[in-house]
Order: C-alpha cells, then structure tokens, then sequence
C-alpha cells in the first residue's frame, strides 16, 4: 500500500470496528441472553409459534403453521368442570416456537421447570401438541406439555375449547400488512401508563420473533388494546371502515381481508357497499350499511383475533 | 447498456458504469420520491385512493424507503465512486465491465427486493425488512461487486497517498458488508426476543452512519476542492472526521431503543456515544466551509456547489438534533413521533440527497463532457427540492412536537390525528414538489445527454458558460 502508515491505518481500523462490534453486540448479546423468560413471553411464544415474519413454512406470510388458542372450562379428557384455563394448540405438523426447540432460550429456572415438571422434551411436532403456562410453588413460570401431563389431545382439545384464537396467524397478517409502520407495541416507560398500559419487562419478548415494537408512532400502542378493548364487534367495524367507529382516524380500510364470502357463505360486495357507505357520509341515509361478519377461515378474523389478545 | 455488457474491456468507454448508475439513480429518485408523494397523501386523505388494494400504505411505506435508500442514494453512491476513485487515484476504473454487470444486476435485484415488499414479504424488521435470500443477493451480487471495483481501483492507483475521499469510500465499503451481514444475524440465525430487536436498530444505525451519511461527506470532500479549486482546508481534520466516525459512530445503536427495556448500562453507555456524534460532525462541516474561504460567490453561482454547500448547512441542525435529541433528557419527549421522521427526512433527504445531486450533477457534465443543458432548470430542481424538504421538514417537526406534547400528557390519541392533519397536508405538498423537481432533473440529464455544449478536453465543465 505504498506507505507504512496505510498498513497502521488499517490494522487501526480492524481493531476499532472489532472493539466497536465486541462492546455493541457480544456485551449486549451476553447480557440480553441470560434473562429469564416471565409468564408473558411464555404465553407469547406458545401463542405465536415459530416465526411470525418471512419463513419457510409461511414464505408469503399468509398465516399459516400457526398454533390455536383456546380458552376451556371443562376437562377435554374427562368433561369435567375446570377453572377457566388458556391452552395452546399446536395441530400435528405446526412448529414450535424457539423456546421449544432451543435449550437457552427461556433461561435456566424456566427451562428447568419446563423439563422437569412440564415434560417439553417429549413434544414433537409431527404427532402435534397442547401446551399450557404453568407456574411453579415458588412463582417460576414454565411451559407444561399437556397431552402427557394432563393426558389433552389435540382434537379433544379444540372440541371442548370454548372460544378459539388464531392469534399466531394474525400476528402474521400484522407484519404482513404492515400494522406496525403505525401502532407500536411498546408503550414508553417514562409515560404511557394511563393511555396505553404498563410498558413491557425485560423478559417479555424471549423466543419472539420479530418483535415489531414499532418506531413510529400515527396511531394508539396497541400492546394492551385488548384490554381497553375487548369488543369484537367494535373491532370487526373498526378494521372494515375505521371511520364507522371513528371519523377522524386515517387508518386504511381493511375490508379486502374479508374476503369472497361472510360467515354466513353470502358473497361480500364491496363496490355496492361503499356506494351505500358514501350515501351515509353525504347524508343522503341516516345509517351506514352493516358489516359483513367475516368468516372463520377470514384473514379478518386471524388480525381480529390477534388484536383482541393482546392483553 | 446492453452492447456493453459482453464488449471487451478495453473497448468500454471510461465512465460507462458511472452513468448507468447515474442514470439509474435519478429514475429510481423519481420513483422513491413519488411513492413518499403517494403514501403522505394517505396520511392526509385516507380514502382518497380507496380501491386501489394493491398499493396498501403497509405495504407501499417500506417500498419508499428502500426505493430511496437502494434505489436513489445508494446508486447515486455508486455512481460518484465509479467515477471519483478512478479520478483521485489519477487511473482508470479497475473494470468497467464489472461495473455494468454490476448495474443491470443492482437494478434487477432492487426492482425483485421491491416486488417482494410491496406483496408483503417481509422479515417484520425495519430497515433490515428484505427476506434473508434477498438480504445474501444485495450482499454479494449488489455490494461485493461494487467493493471490489472501488478497492481494486484504489490500489491501482498511480498516486502515492490515498486522498481522503477515497479513505472513506474504502473504509465505508468494508463495513457496509460487515454491517449488512452482521446486522442480519436475527435471519441467518433465526435470533429472537430482545436480541432481534436490538439488532435491527444496530443495524439501521450502523447503515446510517457507517454508510449513508459518511460517503455523502466523502464526496463533498471532492466536490468542493474540485470545483472551487481551493485545496481541502484540513487533511488532518479529514482524519478526525474518518476516525471518530469509525468509534464514535459504530456504537450509539441503542439509543434508537430509549425507551424499550434494553440493559440500562447499554442505554446509557449509547446515549454518551450518541453525543460524541457531535465530534465528526463539527471536524468536517468546519472543513469544508473554511475550505470555500474566497470562493463564496460560487454558492451562489454555480449549481453543484450550491447543492453541495446546501447539503453541509443541513448537516449542522442534522447533527444537533442527532446529538441531543437521542438523550434521556430529550428522547422522553420527541421519540416515536413526527420529529424522528424529519430528522430522518433532514438526513437522506436534507443533507444526503443534496451532496449526492450535486455529484451526480457534476459527473454526468464531466463523464458526457456535455455542459449541463439548462442552469435554470437545475435551478428549478434546486428550489423544488429545498423548498420541498423545508415544507416536509417544518410540517413533520411542528407535528412532532404536538405528538410529543399530547404523549406527556396523554391526550386521547384521535385529538393529536385531527391537530396533524395540516401539517399531514403540508408534508404531502413538500414531498410532492421534490417529486416534480426530480422529473424536471431527469429532463435536463437526458438534454445534457443529447444538446448540451460540448466541454472541451482539458476543461472543467464549471469553466464553460451556460448557453441557456
């Protein structure tokens, strides 16, 4: 290089970038690492399953491989009466999510519990799986793996669930429509409290993937907005035509992911519809058209679903 | 474009990828800016463009952006680096070739990339949005290529030192392969939690800084010294600025994430780098004014000093604002809100944009040895633009500062929707003007091409007087 000091220069600038990078990514790695996961990162990852952006099982992010959440108040193995209890369906062939699969994933006491008392290390996802959150005498979280510990098959399970959440697939459909370029899912810490609830914890994301905290914020965190909430039916108008619910909100419509058809199999027009929506904002009628509820297998339904749990 | 692809070396004409990355960077400017056009306008009117699914804000947002990162200013980079490495190392582009192969295949790719976003494949990530596959064909069929012409050329060169416009594009280039395939670590493997968070933003920092804004400062590093024939004030303060970039500037990532429940050591360690910012940014605005000492009148007379000079002045609110606004004491206020997109905006399109149009401006007059065909048209495009930002720039911070007011005192959010609406307007009418601008700059390219006055050899183009 012609000069010694190009040769310094150079070994300078390796030196510097690897000190840089060994200071901003390994200390941070490290120390980001060995968190523990809490009860809410379990409850997201068996929500959520594997992946939630670009992924071999879902390359165009259309919701599928996802897990599905129920929620039982009767034993599906005996019929029994239970305390009302969240389990996470996983039908044969769904992928787990990271925690399940990788060993240092939930941190040490979790991972622990959930080998010793939650048996995870005999789960598979070719004979597919039910999980629930469980927490142990002394208030560490772990993940239970039902079907042995409870003896809760997937079929059993779904037929006695009494609401189904496709909350995985809609987190697919939230980074596929790009939800997240304006609702954040990080309320701040030095406020936000009131508006938008309590800001999330170190250990709340373990296993997550992608995170989507957002950056910039148009419109309201929507981490605890099922809490606020919890309306299914406010939330149905709400995606359909925001500005049914609320005229001053410059959300897009997302009436396109209704669909073909409702849920009562009646084909969805959307042209006529708007025809009538615009009749109601001239004032020509004195109510909006009403909206179509939209099918199980709706895109729709997966983002309502998602949005509504999240608690 | 095409007969060169498989003509022999010697027989392609020095320049050649120059211009074709030239060329291509004002088309894709025109598409990146019309695109900001169409989604600001959904931000003020959100039915206006009811019925048209295909082109939904979620998915036409991150198309913008990387239209204009890849597309505009990363080849408009290129372009300048085709062409200046070659001229400071007194020697030809090392091949040519490469650099047309190069081209087509960074068009190609970028216009696949795009393709993609708009249906919606994405990792979920901001900045670092391509899928993996993507991610390895920007790594090494887009960056390498162009490395290796910029670097082969520089140790061909036929001058003894290297002067420091093509320190920085070396030194640039190498970390912008290492940043790229560092900073995708959460897709090749598959890191979750709060690891793939945090390594987004290092890496839509480190993009940012070890990328975007120091190779905008390298070439005006050449431009200025170039055109006004003033040497660079401060070879020294040159090395300043290169050096604390490299420290300073490759470790605030965190600061992006203030608000998150990232490690407090981490938070306040990047937020004290953050301010150090403040070193490279001082050292070479400095430089490069007192390097115009006597030749003032040019900024007002010749047009790529006039962007140039521009681009710097922009350079000094955009280092403030970085420096401080990334604090605690500040970030409470301002952060997720209209301020962070003007700060962006001041950055790519303020200080950024400017430099680089004035390169291109520059190479395409002494690559085509045409003078440029119309200076009022240059002209035009100079005020469209300036005036555009500032608009964008003005309406986006007012909004921000509302934002942040009405986040502190937790104002139900629909009330701060209806207080932005004019300046969403506002916003939309400057991101329009820099759209209209752009077109009339591609005009007044393809006239240089095709009528402007032939320079003579031996001359600079800033030597001949504009005919129209």
């Amino acid at each position: 290089m012609a000069f010694r000091e190009y040769k310094i220069g150079c070994w300078m600038f390796g030196i510097s970038l690897s000190l840089s990078m060994f200071i901003t990514i390994i200390l941070p790695g490290i120390d980001i690492s060995s968190m523990s996961s809490t009860k809410l990162a379990l409850e997201k990852q068996l929500t959520y399953g594997w992946e939630t952006g670009f992924n071999y099982y879902d390359p165009f992010l259309q919701g599928k491989d996802k897990p599905i959440k129920v929620t039982l108040t009767k034993d599906p193995k005996t019929g029994v009466a239970i305390d009302k209890t969240e389990a996470y369906v996983f039908p044969a062939g769904t992928h787990f999510p990271n925690g399940l699969t990788h060993d240092n994933i939930l941190g040490d006491e979790v991972q622990k519990a959930s080998v010793s008392l939650g048996k995870i290390d005999q789960a598979s996802e070719d004979k597919g799986a039910v999980f629930v959150v469980s927490v142990t005498s002394n208030d560490t979280p772990y993940m239970e793996y039902a079907t042995v510990t409870r003896g809760w098959n997937v079929d059993a399970t779904l037929k006695a669930s009494d609401e189904q959440l496709m909350a995985g697939s809609g987190k697919t459909l939230f980074v596929r429509e790009g939800c997240w370029w304006c609702h954040t899912l990080l309320p701040e810490q030095t406020q936000d409290w009131q508006s938008f609830g309590r800001p999330p914890m170190v250990g709340d994301f373990n296993g997550e993937s992608p995170t989507t905290f957002g950056s910039d914020r148009k419109a309201p965190d929507l981490l605890h907005v099922g809490s606020r909430n919890s309306s299914r039916e406010w939330m149905v108008m709400h995606f359909f035509n925001p500005r049914l619910v609320q005229p001053h909100s410059i959300m897009p419509r997302y009436d396109f992911l209704w669909g073909d058809k409702d849920a009562d199999g009646k084909n969805i027009d959307l042209a006529a519809w708007d025809e009538q929506y615009f009749a109601y904002a001239k004032g020509e009628s004195v109510y909006p058209p009403g909206v179509p509820t939209p099918a199980a297998d709706s895109e729709a339904r997966m983002l309502v679903d998602f949005v509504l749990n999240l608690k | 474009m095409l007969k060169y692809l498989f003509a022999k070396e010697e027989n392609i004409p020095q320049g050649t990828a120059a211009i074709f990355f030239g060329v291509s960077s004002i088309a894709w400017f025109i598409i990146g800016s019309g695109l900001g056009s169409f989604n600001a306008a959904k931000l003020a009117f959100p039915d206006l463009y009811h019925g048209l699914y295909a082109l939904q804000f979620g998915h036409m947002r991150q198309v913008h952006v990387h239209a204009v990162i890849f597309g505009w200013i990363a080849m408009a980079f290129a372009a300048s680096m085709m062409y200046i490495t070659p001229a400071l190392g007194n020697t030809k582009l090392w091949s040519e070739k490469l650099g047309v192969w190069n081209c087509l295949l960074y068009n190609v790719g970028l216009c696949l990339a795009l393709a993609l976003l708009w249906a919606g494949v994405t990792s979920g990530r901001e900045y670092s949005d391509h899928i993996w596959p993507i991610d390895l064909y920007i790594a090494f069929v887009m960056v390498v290529p162009w490395c290796l012409n910029v670097w082969m050329t520089i140790i061909n060169r036929r001058t003894q030192g290297i002067y420091t416009t093509n320190w920085f594009f070396a030194g640039c280039m190498f970390m912008t392969v290492v940043v790229f395939l560092v900073g995708n670590m959460p897709e090749w493997l598959h890191l979750t939690g709060l690891n793939e968070a945090y390594m987004t933003w290092w890496f839509a920092h480190n993009v940012l800084g070890l990328l975007i804004t120091p190779v905008a400062a390298a070439i005006t590093y050449y431009i200025v010294p170039k055109i006004t024939g003033n040497p660079l004030y401060s070879h020294r303060v040159g090395h300043l600025h290169f050096w604390s970039i490299v420290v300073f500037y490759s470790t605030p990532a965190a600061h992006h994430l203030m608000s998150s429940p990232l490690p407090e050591w981490l938070k306040s360690f990047a937020s004290v780098e953050g301010v150090l910012i403040l070193v490279p940014a001082v050292a070479y605005v400095c430089n490069i004014l007192l390097t115009m000492q006597g030749r003032w009148s040019m900024f007002v007379e010749n047009i790529e000093i006039k962007f140039t000079i521009t681009g710097v002045l922009l350079a000094i609110p955009l280092n403030m604002q970085g420096g401080f606004q990334q604090t605690r004491a500040i970030n409470w206020y301002i952060h997720g809100t209209g301020w962070i997109v003007a700060h962006a905006h001041l950055a790519l399109l303020g200080f950024s944009t400017f430099a680089e149009a004035a390169s291109v401006y520059y190479g395409m007059q002494v690559l085509l040895r045409r003078k440029l065909y119309s200076a009022s048209l240059a002209n035009f495009h100079f005020w469209m633009l300036l005036i555009g930002f500032s608009l964008y720039w003005v309406s986006m911070t007012i909004s921000g500062l509302i934002q942040g007011a009405a986040k502190i005192y937790e104002v139900p959010y629909v009330d701060v929707v209806i207080a932005e609406h004019p300046y969403m307007i506002v916003r939309w009418i400057g991101g329009t003007m820099v759209f209209f601008g752009n077109i009339i700059w591609l005009y007044n390219m393809v006239m240089t091409a095709r009528a402007g006055d032939i320079v003579p050899v031996g001359r600079q183009p800033a030597e001949v007087a504009y005919t129209r």
